[in-house]
């Protein structure tokens, strides 16, 4: 088996991802100036607001489909799930396969204080934070004492649970689900390029795009700045040795639920702007093929990597839209696009080199498969990665 | 609620006991899997939906309705017996696929779930878009739709006034049971089987000792699809019904299962579901069978909370990092 593997050396196939490594633009990015890196984010937020102009949606979405809402329902949405379950999967380690309840929670307490006590929608988002969060630290305090997949499977029954209580209640109509939630207040009328960006209506989807684009941005600098503090540092840590971090002082326990109550209330911002983008919900709104698809978003994308993990999302939820014409045949395809993606290349599209290096050195945090005898590879990037990570 | 408990203590129990060991079954699939690859086999359920196909096929193809007695068993038996096969030879193809590729470049635990989700949403999609089709040649939508067939002869086996057996709950209790009997004596007794063993305690030992990875593996799918196309039989016996998605909440279940009994542990799997079946039925007699579902797993999240590594805790498999 040892002999196969250095044998034949994966020769075609390493050469291949030598040439996709995004190495040389790492470097690049890493020398440049403080002035042109702010240029560069800069653009990034004005391609952010022109991306449901016409033009782009023309290629972007099959004729007779409404870019810009597909762009407000499917991809911002996935977009800001996976940058809140990437603090969890990818900064934490922690495998989260029920992310979807915290979304639904998001989602129904905007629904119910909308609909039934009248709260604004601006009241009822801050609520909604909380309540997911909340969530977040009630699923918790009781399971994250567990590891790996008993932690996995644990948050799969929560997040159906969620689900199945939400279908049960006749307080939240059962499986009809909450029609009828308003949609956020027009801020302003006011109107730039044929767009009224701060008017929330049915008919334009533009403005709730507006609104998740400023959520995202938002939230993702709120994670890098985590990121980069002690919090960040802590969550690493446990990720890739639970024992050494907590032999090390690290409050692991703390700093994990942090973590939980994080990704849900980035999780629960996104539910509430679909729930009142929407105006109905029901409980199929919330599947588990929701927390499927965003976790394979983060580990397609890059776990940890924030950049990778918005376009892995992004791909996900904007690959099966796009090819509508294959209809019944698409899940089929991106069923199989996911294994093969996971075959050759499961460090993901667009992994951080730091990732990159634990995946290459040993087990990067999730540890490998049972049945696989390690063999330290020495061809490829991985010596000199490890070094770079070193200094 | 508490006099709904009471008066359907016996029928919830041998329900319970029926729904449990196909749990069971279904079970010993994930925890193999589990021990020897430490990996969480997603498309497990989906394997066990191709072989609820492969059941309703063969119910169909021979044409029988209303059959009882020994007539019945012979036809479940041949029910078992081809879902078997298929599901055995679509789990190894399933691992030769989706898995050793994998396992071979040592990806991460994540990477190969992900993988897992993927074959997942594959097999279902495939069996929903073309396979239903195929199989039947309704030129209808039939994959999204649900598939029976109707066949057996619901009469009693026991009748003492409080206690009601039908034949289909006898069958899927004495069917399930004898699966894990020769599955335990397989594990334990055959060389293969101590390979599995020795492979799901120390892979790099087990090599080292002359065991052939590879075969251990696939040995595993296939045993572990073996069982999950017997449980799809009997799913079928009681249920008579199918879907292309019939498998995820099962499967759910099953893992829960798995998980209560302490994944890893071949008899823990048992214990597990069992355990599940019965609680679930206890549950749903309680609160509602609308709320059975949430039982099950607000179980799970105790039973792990005071006993994390499950009822009978973990032993096939070595010590979590």
């Amino acid at each position: 088996m040892n002999l196969t593997k250095n044998g034949n050396g994966n020769g075609g196939l390493g050469q291949v991802r030598d040439r996709l490594s995004l190495d040389p633009l790492r470097d690049a990015w890493a020398g440049a100036p403080a002035a042109v890196r702010w240029i560069v984010y800069g653009l990034l937020i004005i391609g952010g607001l022109l991306l449901p102009s016409e033009s782009i949606g023309s290629f972007m979405a099959p004729s007779g489909v409404d870019w810009p809402g597909m762009l407000s329902t499917q991809i911002a949405i996935y977009v800001l799930l996976a940058i809140g379950l990437n603090v969890v999967v990818g900064m934490a380690g922690l495998l989260d396969l029920g992310y979807v309840a915290f979304y639904a929670v998001g989602a129904y307490t905007m629904a119910i204080f909308a609909t039934k006590y009248h709260w604004t929608f601006w009241e009822s988002l801050v609520l909604a934070i909380a309540f997911s969060a909340l969530a977040g630290v009630i699923l918790g305090a009781p399971t994250l004492r567990l590891r790996g997949d008993y932690l996995a499977i644990v948050t799969l029954g929560f997040g159906e649970i969620v689900k199945r209580t939400a279908n049960n209640s006749d307080y939240v109509n059962g499986p009809r689900g909450v029609q009828g939630i308003p949609h956020p207040p027009s801020l302003s009328e006011w109107e730039i390029l044929g767009v009224q960006p701060l008017k929330y209506g049915l008919l334009d989807a533009r403005p709730y795009y507006y609104l998740l684009l400023l959520f995202i941005i938002v939230s993702i600098i709120f994670v890098k700045r985590l990121e980069r503090s002690r919090v960040g540092r802590a969550w690493a840590s446990i990720r890739e040795d639970e024992d050494a971090a907590e032999l090390m002082g690290v409050p692991t326990f703390k700093f994990k639920l942090a973590a939980f109550a994080i990704g849900a209330a980035i999780g629960g911002s996104g539910g509430v702007v679909y729930a009142s983008q929407q105006t109905s919900i029901t409980p199929l709104n919330f599947e588990f093929i929701v927390s499927a698809l965003i976790l394979a978003g983060v580990v397609l994308g890059g776990s940890g990597n924030l950049p990778g993990v918005m376009l892995g999302a992004a791909l996900l939820a904007w690959l099966p839209e796009r090819f509508r014409e294959l209809k019944d045949y698409r899940m089929l395809i991106f069923g199989a696009a996911l294994v093969v993606m996971m075959i050759f290349r499961p460090e993901g599209l667009w992994p951080s080199r730091q990732r990159k290096a634990e995946l290459a050195e040993g087990t990067g945090g999730m540890g490998s498969l049972g049945a696989e005898v390690a063999v330290p590879e020495h061809d490829g990037p991985g010596p000199v990665e490890t070094r770079e990570e070193g200094k | 609620m508490l006099d709904d408990f009471i008066n359907q203590f016996w029928p919830s129990t041998i329900d319970g006991l029926a729904l449990g060991a196909i749990y069971a079954l279904l079970a010993l699939g994930y925890t193999m899997v589990y021990g020897v690859l430490r990996l969480i086999n997603f498309a497990h359920a989906d394997i066990f939906m191709v072989g609820t196909f492969a059941a309703l096929w063969t119910a169909r193809s021979m044409g029988v309705s209303d059959v009882g007695g020994f007539a019945l068993i012979g036809v479940v038996v041949l029910m078992a017996v081809v879902a078997g096969t298929v599901a055995g030879g679509g789990a190894m193809l399933l691992e030769a696929t989706a898995y050793r590729p994998l396992r071979k470049k040592g990806a991460s635990r994540l990477a190969a779930l992900i993988s897992a989700i993927g074959a997942s949403i594959f097999i279902q999609q495939l069996m929903g878009t073309v396979g239903v089709r195929w199989i039947f040649g309704t030129s209808k939508e039939g994959g999204k739709l649900d598939v029976n067939e109707h066949f057996k002869d619901l009469s009693n086996v026991v009748d003492t006034g409080g206690i009601v057996i039908r034949n289909d709950q006898l069958i899927i209790f004495v069917g399930a049971v004898l699966m894990m009997v020769a599955l335990d004596q397989f594990v334990n007794r055959t060389r293969l089987g101590r390979g599995i063993r020795s492979t799901a305690q120390d892979p790099e030992t087990a090599v080292l000792m002359g065991v052939n990875i590879d075969r251990v593996v696939s040995a595993t799918f296939l045993v572990g699809g073996i069982m999950a196309g017997v449980a799809a039989a009997l799913y079928f016996l009681r249920f008579e019904t199918t879907n292309y998605f019939v498998g995820f909440l099962l499967g759910i279940k099953a893992f829960t299962a798995a998980v209560l009994g302490g994944i890893g542990n071949i008899r823990g799997a048992l214990a597990g579901g069992f355990t599940l079946g019965l609680l679930e039925m206890y549950g749903s007699s309680i609160f509602g069978s609308q709320w059975r579902d949430v039982v099950a797993f607000t179980l799970l999240i105790l039973v792990l909370m005071f006993r994390p590594t499950g009822i009978l805790g973990e032993s096939l498999q070595r010590a979590r990092a």
